[in-house]
Order: C-alpha cells, then sequence, then structure tokens
C-alpha cells in the first residue's frame, strides 16, 4: 500500500494555469494522478485539460483559492508549481485549506521564508514535501512532481533522495534489475525544507510493503548524519545509500542551495563513515546503486 | 553571494550600528588622502588600511596594516597592499588580488569578541554565536574550546527576545573593566538587536563581525564586517546588483549564471554537461573514482533549451584547460533531443578538438542518439555513467 500516495490521492495543483504548472499536471493526468483541482487567483472558473491513462479527456476546475478548491472537490494534496517569490504564501495556503499533504516542486525558495513555513507548520497535522525537489511518486498509482513516470514499476523497495536526476539514476537502475518501487520521495536540495530523511525512513520502516530503502544523499548539513542515527537504532529493514559531492571543493555550493561544505563540515567522507557505521551499504560509485541494495538482500 | 567588508559595514551603519569612520579607495593617492582626512576629522593619528576582497584571515595574510606614522607611512602600506596577491587560508594556494583598500579610523581596543549570526540548518532558525575569543577564526575555536562560543535561536514569530541579548551579554562579561557597564551591556543588547533584524530583512546567509570590540571608553563597535546574501533572494533585493564586484567572481561562473546555469570551476581538464545537481555531483565523483579529474561542476538544469545546453557546451569548448568532455544526462523534464541538438550546435560552430563522450538515458533518448550518429562529429557512446566515466578517463590519457 506504499506511502504518502495512493491511487485514492485527490490532488490540486497550485499554479496549474503557468508554463511549469500546466505542462506537469498535464504529465501527471497521463500517469493517472487524480487532479481533482486547479488554483490560480483571478483564473477561478476556467477549466484545465488533459488527457487521463486511459485516453479519455480530463477535465480540472479551476479555483481562485485553495480553500475553495479543497470545499468543492475534497483535494487532500497540494503540488505547488507558483514562482518562487509567491511558493512559501502557496505553502501555507495549502496548509490553512487543510490540505494533509503539500508538495512543493518550486526551485528558488529564500531560506528566511522557509524558517517562517517551517514555524508555522508546527504542531499541524501536514507533511511538507520540498521545496525544490522532484515529488512523490508510488509506481502505476499517484505521481505528484516533475520525475518521468516511465521509468519507475511498481514494487516493494523505496528510495528517497535529495536530489532529482540523481534519483532517476537510482529509480532506473532498480528497474532494470527488476527491483520495483513502493513509493519514491524526493525530498529537495535546500537547506531548510519538509520532511527529511528521517521522517521518510520511519513511513518506510512501518510500511509492511516496503522490504528496504536507497537513500541518496549530498554533500552540505547534516541530514544524513542524523539518519544514520535513526537507523542504527530502529531500522528494521536493510538500508543502501549513496552521497554524491565527495569531490566537490569547499565553500562552493554546488547547484543545489544546501549543497556546500562550509566550516569543513558536511563532508561526504563524514557522512558515508557515519552512515557505513550505521549498518548502510555505501555504494561505491553512483552507477552501482542498483546492485547494491540487492547486495543486501 | 558575497560583499566586501566596507559594503557590509555600510549597511550596519544604515541599521544603526556603530562602526568605525572609513573611506573605500582603488588607488594609493585616494588611499593617502582618505588617510588625512580621517586624521584630521577623529583628532586619532592611527588608521588602518585594510585589503577589501571576498575572503577572510586578511589581517594574517598581510593584508591589513596599522599605521602610525601619518601620510607616508599610509603610501607606503597602501602601495605594498593594493595589487598584492593576498593569500588566506579561504583564498586557495594563489590567493586574490586586491583591488581596493578600505582606510579606517584607529580605534582604543580594550576587549576583541566574536559575534556571528547563520542559519542553523538543524534547527531551522538563525542562530546567534558569541565568544569572548574575538580576531580568531571561529572554526578553530568550535574545535579545540567549543565550550567558549555561546549560542541562542531567533524564533521567527517571536524575533530575537530582549533576554536572549542580555544572556550572551552577561555571558561574554560585557561590564568587566569598562567605566559604566551598564551602559556597555545595553548597547551590545541594542547593536544584537538591530543585527537580527538586519539579517532577516536583508536574507542574509552569513553575518560575521569578527572582532565586535569594546572600546576603553566602553563603546561597542564593529571592526570588522562580513555579510553573505541568499542567492534565492535575489528577486526582492535591486539593490544587491550595485553591490555585486565582478573582479572577485569567476568570470565563467558569472557568465554561467546570467544564462541561467549552475557552474563551479574546478582544477582537473575533464568537462562535464549534465542535467541536475546531485547528478552533476555524482558524474564528478565518478570520473575521479575512474582515475581522470573533471574540470567544473555544470548543472543545465530541468527545462534548459536548446540555446542555454549550446551556451553550456560552448562554455566548456572554450576553455583551455578542458582535454576531454563527458556529457551525462538522464532526461526526466529535459529532453536527450535538446541535449544532443545543443552539443551539435555548438561543436559544428566551435569545432570540436577534444574527445567528447556523451552518455543518454531517459526521455527521448533514440531521438537524441539519432541527432548525435547523423551530425558527423566525432563522438563516443556510452550506455552507463561507470562505462562514459571510464571512456572519457581514457581518451584524454591517449591523447
Amino acid at each position: 500500500m506504499a506511502v504518502l500516495v495512493s491511487a485514492q490521492t485527490k490532488v490540486v495543483v497550485q499554479g496549474i494555469t503557468g508554463s511549469a504548472g500546466s505542462f506537469h499536471a498535464k504529465q501527471c493526468l497521463a500517469y493517472g494522478t487524480k487532479i481533482v483541482a486547479g488554483c490560480t487567483p483571478h483564473r477561478g472558473g476556467e477549466v484545465f485539460e488533459g488527457v487521463g491513462a486511459d485516453g479519455k479527456a480530463v477535465k480540472v476546475p479551476v479555483f481562485d483559492t485553495v480553500a475553495e478548491a479543497v470545499k468543492q472537490t475534497g483535494a487532500d494534496t497540494s503540488c505547488i508549481f507558483v514562482p518562487a517569490p509567491g511558493a512559501a504564501d502557496a505553502i501555507l495556503e495549502a496548509v490553512d485549506a487543510g490540505c494533509r499533504l503539500v508538495v512543493c516542486i518550486t526551485e528558488g525558495v529564500p531560506v528566511m521564508d522557509m524558517i517562517r513555513v517551517r514555524r508555522s507548520l508546527e504542531g499541524k497535522p501536514v507533511t511538507l514535501i520540498g521545496p525544490n525537489c522532484p515529488g512523490v511518486i508510488t509506481p502505476g498509482a499517484c505521481k505528484i512532481g516533475i520525475m518521468p513516470g516511465h521509468i519507475h514499476r511498481p514494487g516493494k523497495y523505496g528510495v528517497v533522495s535529495r536530489s532529482g536526476t540523481l534519483t532517476y539514476e537510482a529509480v532506473g537502475q532498480l528497474t532494470a534489475l527488476g527491483m520495483g518501487q513502493s513509493t519514491c520521495i524526493g525530498i529537495g536540495g535546500d537547506p531548510v525544507a519538509g520532511m527529511d530523511f528521517i521522517d521518510a525512513l520511519k513511513l518506510y520502516n512501518d510500511d509492511p510493503d516496503t522490504e528496504g530503502v536507497m537513500m541518496i544523499g549530498e554533500i552540505g548539513g547534516n541530514a544524513e548524519e542524523k539518519a544514520a542515527a535513526y537507523i542504527k537504532q530502529y531500522m528494521k529493514k536493510p538500508v543502501a545509500g549513496f552521497i554524491a559531492g565527495a569531490t566537490a571543493p569547499p565553500g562552493k555550493r554546488m547547484g543545489h542551495a544546501g549543497a556546500i561544505i562550509s566550516g569543513g563540515k558536511g563532508t561526504a567522507k563524514d557522512k558515508i563513515a557515519a552512515l557505513e557505521a550505521a549498518g548502510v551499504r555505501m555504494s561505491p560509485s553512483p552507477s552501482e546503486m542498483g546492485v547494491t541494495l540487492k547486495s543486501m538482500l | 553571494m558575497k560583499i566586501h567588508e566596507y559594503q557590509a559595514k555600510q549597511i550596519f551603519a544604515r541599521y544603526g550600528l556603530a562602526v568605525p569612520k572609513g573611506y573605500a579607495c582603488t588607488t594609493v593617492d585616494e588611499a593617502v588622502a582618505a588617510g588625512e582626512k580621517l586624521m584630521a576629522e577623529t583628532k586619532i593619528p592611527v588608521v588602518v588600511v585594510k585589503a577589501q576582497i571576498h575572503a577572510g584571515g586578511r589581517g594574517k595574510g598581510g593584508g591589513v596594516k596599522v599605521v602610525k606614522g601619518g601620510a607616508s607611512e599610509i603610501r607606503e602600506a597602501a602601495s605594498k597592499i593594493l595589487g598584492m596577491q593576498l593569500i588566506t587560508h579561504q583564498t586557495g594556494p594563489e590567493g586574490q588580488k586586491v583591488r581596493r583598500l578600505y582606510i579606517e579610523q584607529g580605534l582604543d581596543i580594550a576587549r576583541e569578541l566574536y559575534l556571528g549570526l547563520v542559519v542553523d540548518r538543524e534547527q531551522r532558525q538563525i542562530a546567534i554565536m558569541a565568544s569572548t575569543e574575538g580576531g580568531m577564526e571561529i572554526e578553530k575555536v568550535a574545535e579545540e574550546s567549543p565550550e567558549k562560543i555561546m549560542t541562542v535561536h531567533i524564533d521567527p514569530v517571536v524575533g530575537l527576545s530582549g533576554y536572549q541579548a542580555r544572556k550572551l551579554a552577561f555571558a561574554l562579561k560585557l561590564g568587566e573593566g569598562v567605566p559604566d557597564a551598564k551602559k556597555t551591556t545595553q548597547s551590545f543588547v541594542a547593536l544584537l538587536t538591530k543585527l537580527a533584524t538586519l539579517f532577516e530583512k536583508e536574507d542574509c546567509s552569513l553575518c560575521e563581525i569578527n572582532p565586535l570590540i569594546v572600546t576603553k571608553s566602553g563603546d561597542i563597535v564593529a571592526l570588522d564586517g562580513k555579510v553573505t546574501f541568499d542567492d534565492n533572494a535575489q528577486f526582492r533585493h535591486k539593490e544587491w546588483a550595485d553591490l555585486l564586484d565582478k573582479d572577485e567572481e569567476d568570470p565563467v561562473e558569472l557568465e554561467a549564471k546570467d544564462t541561467g546555469l549552475s557552474y563551479v570551476s574546478l582544477d582537473g581538464n575533464i568537462g562535464c554537461l549534465v542535467n541536475g545537481a546531485g547528478l552533476a555531483m555524482a558524474t564528478m565523483d565518478i570520473i575521479q573514482t575512474h582515475g581522470g579529474t573533471p574540470a567544473n561542476f555544470l548543472d543545465v538544469g530541468g527545462g534548459a533549451t536548446k540555446e542555454q545546453v549550446t551556451h553550456a557546451f560552448k562554455m566548456i569548448l572554450t576553455s583551455n584547460k578542458v582535454r576531454g568532455i563527458f556529457v551525462n544526462i538522464f532526461g526526466g523534464i529535459m529532453r536527450c533531443d535538446v541535449i544532443a541538438e545543443g552539443v551539435v550546435a555548438a561543436s559544428k560552430e566551435l569545432g570540436l578538438t577534444v574527445p567528447l563522450v556523451v552518455r543518454l538515458a531517459g526521455t527521448n533518448v533514440e531521438e537524441g542518439k539519432k541527432i548525435l550518429n547523423e551530425s558527423g562529429l566525432k563522438i563516443q557512446a556510452a550506455d552507463t555513467m561507470a562505462d562514459g566515466a571510464k571512456k572519457i578517463v581514457a581518451a584524454v590519457a591517449a591523447a
């Protein structure tokens, strides 16, 4: 039954009339995702059209506010494509409207905005994924985000990652080995974001349909080290890992806002050592992620 | 984005923090005039000549000189520092050329403290760190005597509370050795409150005063200033464009930024063109695993156009250190045919004189391979990242 999203998940897409939002909303519809509403202020009343997985036309009503979208359609999950200046506001709007899951794809959200958002989310029954992430997918059931659906297969392995394309690389390797995925979660590359590795690992640990996890980290911060401590103490399932950026120079931001070694902290070496000590089998190179997980089964 | 000390101090002053009086200069004559003016204005016969580069540790590298001997000595110090290749622990072995000076008034220093504000990723709040060990590298203090660093976090809803600032003030023993203990403590609290506001309003990712000094008369003054902005917030800070010193940035990295690409120069000789930051880092790693060295990190992003890809590939082609190129694409949103078109267009325009290995996977992979095959360019195809890395390392070694 996978985690976070399923065939029953009802999605509202915020920013559905923008170029990125409309393109990806169509891709998600074609994958079979139940997009029940769109939201763009001042565009309420319009109808967004796409084609579903069955080849039939789908008409998605657009609303001015997320609250109205939720009220009219019963949407429980939001997917955000709103540009960076309005992304934090869009997250708060989705939470206030009662969405239980908010997936923010938007890249380039200021860290100060995310600090306020995280504080505002405290104690509320909502899960935030992202920003600056590819989204979440339960193969064959629901795709919320920008990942290429066709490389995934339904199965028993969880994938959680701070990267986008490197996740596709891992998924491609697993699929090629005949190892389908339960749910793949891209937690994003920003320094202050929603769900972290531990949140995802907890879900996989409790999910009867997940039998192993591929965890992909990168330089910067200490989320991997914290995850290692959790794995050591609680994880009941095999975890294979990879950390990108072993050759990255210190002090340089490597694409992702969060991927920076500062003050000698956040190096790949430290993360790999912490994960190995926790029993995670580390892939020696990015082209061996799939076989590394397979070798643990 | 980094700015100079003198620019940071201008922002400090705008928020009401006490900073020494000073003038920024680009020539020795300007420096001498600024020094004479300062001495006349302050009635203090001491000025400090400070190199302005985007790196810390300038004092140790010989980029800061306290001058007590008037105009001729200012001229001597300025001549020495301006134009020098300043090497510090943050510049790398080649150092950074000094193009600007800041001439500042001298002060009677009683104590040197450390004050730094950063985004604490773990707590998801701004952290304020203070230490009695001013003037030292804070990383070193953190390693050798972490108990000397005190930290408080700012609640984003409540803001910095007075008690938090007082807690730091008393821990720093600001009342000791000054004429009016209460006044000095209060001025620290006021300074910290202003600095916390500045950090938030100006979208900083780092704000460091090292040292923050207590003068013999009990005043608290920011003797140094280091400010780094959060690049993501650029859309609401048009004024940052005027603060950018292009001389301090890598020209190729600037060019990439203007084109909407993410690029970092490295020391090796294998150029990389990749989509996605994680995959781009992993590509560098796998090149190294197979015995090569990457010349750059280059992420063309998720939705690059043919023009952006062409531009990116040209940047690699024109780099004189590149001896081979590895294109590694896992098409998701990015279509392999768009990448192929860009690579072919750039190669045809500039000529391809080094080995090129291309690995394509994902969306529109067949169309992409077809464009490369029909281009007539000498390209080695690779099936996997590892295969591609092996091939490019071998090709560069053989060339």
